[in-house]
């Protein structure tokens, strides 16, 4: 495995029975950057997580994790990973303190390391004040911190978080980002997926868009907009007559619902074509935005 | 899965244990709530039972009725106790809390939970059994210092029951259907296994049905050589059917849950 890659997969495949929920993604993970799976419900994503946890068997391909294969050495892999699922699975059976105890002893942590550890982590996602409380009287925001938490308290050189954010508030989802960009200074590896775009625009190093198994597309955020959807977008009402005035204008447009796009690196002019020719009731002119390459590669069609 | 990976022996560390550990501490917080059925349990059937319907029973071969049904009702703690420890509340911890499913994201496998899991199921027959003894002994009804053999029994014969109550749980599709092994297997087990009245009395058929299959009639044989301090050769022969069973059921149990989480 050449230096600094923490996941190598190349050509991974998992089936259930005859359905390939992945097929054949390649891509590897440098180490201390954050990358993140975009897709949609049921592209494939969890599914990859929970083979690089060593959960989940591999179908076929090479799967290797901190220079490790997956199918051999799954206690190894473990003890250096930390993971933040998507599923809240606290235990319910104590208070905030005795899940982060309860879990550093499952890693060997000696109990005097795992109290210094809780200590600083309880402070590190504010739940300090919290550390007696059960986890049923904890709000959603409280138990995604909570578990961020858990997944750090074995000081990990890799971190796998499936959709961290999911349901939160925005004050929430922030504090989160905050924690996250935290941990990429300190040098830790980070893994998510996520269906928020901002979320991957703001967090990730590289990203990659999959779906129905397969890696649609793998870059930089700001590289896969200017590929895929240029600079600028120009969104007017989707109506025949602004579609023909286009038409005539000979700029190559998309529709998105109610909306006619116009991925353009000349929005100003594009703009006033469309204001001047098309009579429009109404344009709007944007930076074209990770999202818009989402939906073009992937569909508008809804998941499930 | 074939039959031959069913019969895998899994492959385990010292972090079973953390299983057993995490078990171990909720069950001290609850304390309280878990005393209270292995102290009163006993009480009741021997109130009824014992003295009750005892009072209508001659003795039986020899011996009071009280002290024919006190090792039974030893054997059939041991048996709830290792059984809906991983019946019931093995399962709650997998489906509704998902204990399982984190702790095996740590270096834990799924085959170390399966097995803390059953050996506290195994604990937790031995706990009962050391609450019930003394109120045994106060009552009179059974043998010092033989029965005190029981507790390390108990530990062997929960694991047998726990090991059992994992199979059920590897293979029922709801929490509803777990009612289902309840009445079948352990009601009937709690009523003809030796317990309440001799085997002997029981058509031939039924006699070694119950020799043959039924894993409570050779815990209460057990028992019952322990407390009369009657012990003859025959307990091997029930001890070895324990032990042996309980290997195979165990191993099954978790193949059986590796089959029904891993995919």
């Amino acid at each position: 495995m050449p230096v600094g890659d923490a996941i190598i997969a190349e050509d991974l495949v998992k089936k259930f029975g005859d359905f390939a929920a992945v097929n054949g993604v390649s891509f590897s993970v440098h180490e201390g950057e954050v990358f993140g799976f975009l897709g949609p419900n049921g592209a494939g994503k969890t599914t990859t997580m929970r083979m690089i946890q060593c959960v989940s068997p591999k179908t076929s391909g090479r799967l290797e994790v901190l220079g490790m294969d997956v199918s051999t050495r799954q206690a190894e892999i473990k003890h250096l990973i930390g993971v933040v699922p998507q599923e809240t699975n606290l235990d319910p059976d104590f208070s905030v303190e005795e899940n982060l105890m309860v879990y550093s002893r499952y890693f060997d942590i000696p109990e005097e390391t795992a109290r210094k550890n809780m200590e600083s982590l309880l402070d590190f996602v504010q739940l300090s004040e919290k550390r007696e409380t059960g986890i049923d009287k904890l709000s959603g925001g409280m138990k995604r911190r909570l578990i961020l938490a858990r997944a750090l308290i074995n000081d990990p050189r890799l971190l796998i978080l499936d959709e961290p954010t999911v349901g939160l508030d925005p004050q929430a989802r922030h504090l989160i980002w905050d924690r996250l960009r935290a941990l990429r200074s300190r040098g830790n590896t980070i893994l998510l997926t996520t269906h928020y775009m901002e979320e991957a625009a703001h967090l990730c190093d590289r990203i990659v868009i999959m779906d129905l198994g397969r890696i649609l597309e793998m870059g930089r955020p700001q590289d896969l907009v200017r590929k895929h959807a240029g600079i600028d977008v120009v969104e007017a009402e989707n109506k025949p007559e602004v579609e023909a005035c286009l038409g005539r204008l000979g700029e190559r447009f998309e529709h998105a619902g109610d909306r006619i796009q116009v991925f353009t690196s000349r929005p100003r002019e594009v703009t006033d074509a469309i204001m001047g020719e098309c009579s429009p009731i109404e344009v709007v002119a944007r930076p074209a935005s990770l999202e818009d390459v989402f939906l073009k590669l992937t569909g508008r069609r809804l998941r499930d | 899965m074939t039959s031959a990976s069913l019969l895998r022996p899994p492959t385990l560390t010292h972090r079973t244990w953390r299983v057993w550990q995490r078990n171990r501490l909720v069950f001290v917080r609850t304390f309280r709530v878990n005393f209270l059925p292995p102290l009163l349990e006993p009480l009741l059937y021997l109130l009824s039972l014992g003295y009750g319907l005892g009072a209508f029973v001659s003795d039986i071969g020899g011996v009071s009725y009280p002290r024919f049904i006190a090792p039974a009702l030893i054997a059939i703690s041991i048996m709830n106790a290792g059984f809906f420890e991983t019946t019931y509340a093995s399962y709650v911890r997998m489906y509704f809390q998902k204990t399982f499913d984190a702790i095996i994201a740590t270096p834990l496998s799924i085959e170390e939970v399966i097995t803390g899991e059953i050996l506290w199921g195994a604990t937790r027959s031995l706990i009962n059994a050391t609450i019930m003894l003394p109120v045994l002994v106060l009552f009179r009804v059974v043998d010092l210092p033989i029965s005190l053999a029981i507790l390390p029994f108990a530990l062997l014969a929960g694991f047998l029951f726990a090991s059992i109550g994992m199979c059920f749980t590897a293979l029922t599709p709801n929490i509803d259907t777990l009612n289902l092994p309840t009445f079948l297997f352990i009601t009937p087990m709690f009523l003809f296994s030796g317990t309440f009245f001799p085997l002997s009395i029981l058509p031939v058929p039924m006699q070694v049905f119950a020799n043959l299959f039924l894993p409570l009639t050779h815990v209460v044989k057990v028992c019952r050589m322990l407390t009369l301090s009657q012990v003859t050769p025959a307990i091997l022969i029930s001890l070895a059917w324990i032990t042996g069973v309980a290997a195979v059921v165990f191993v099954l149990a978790v193949n059986l849950m590796k089959k029904r989480l891993i995919v």
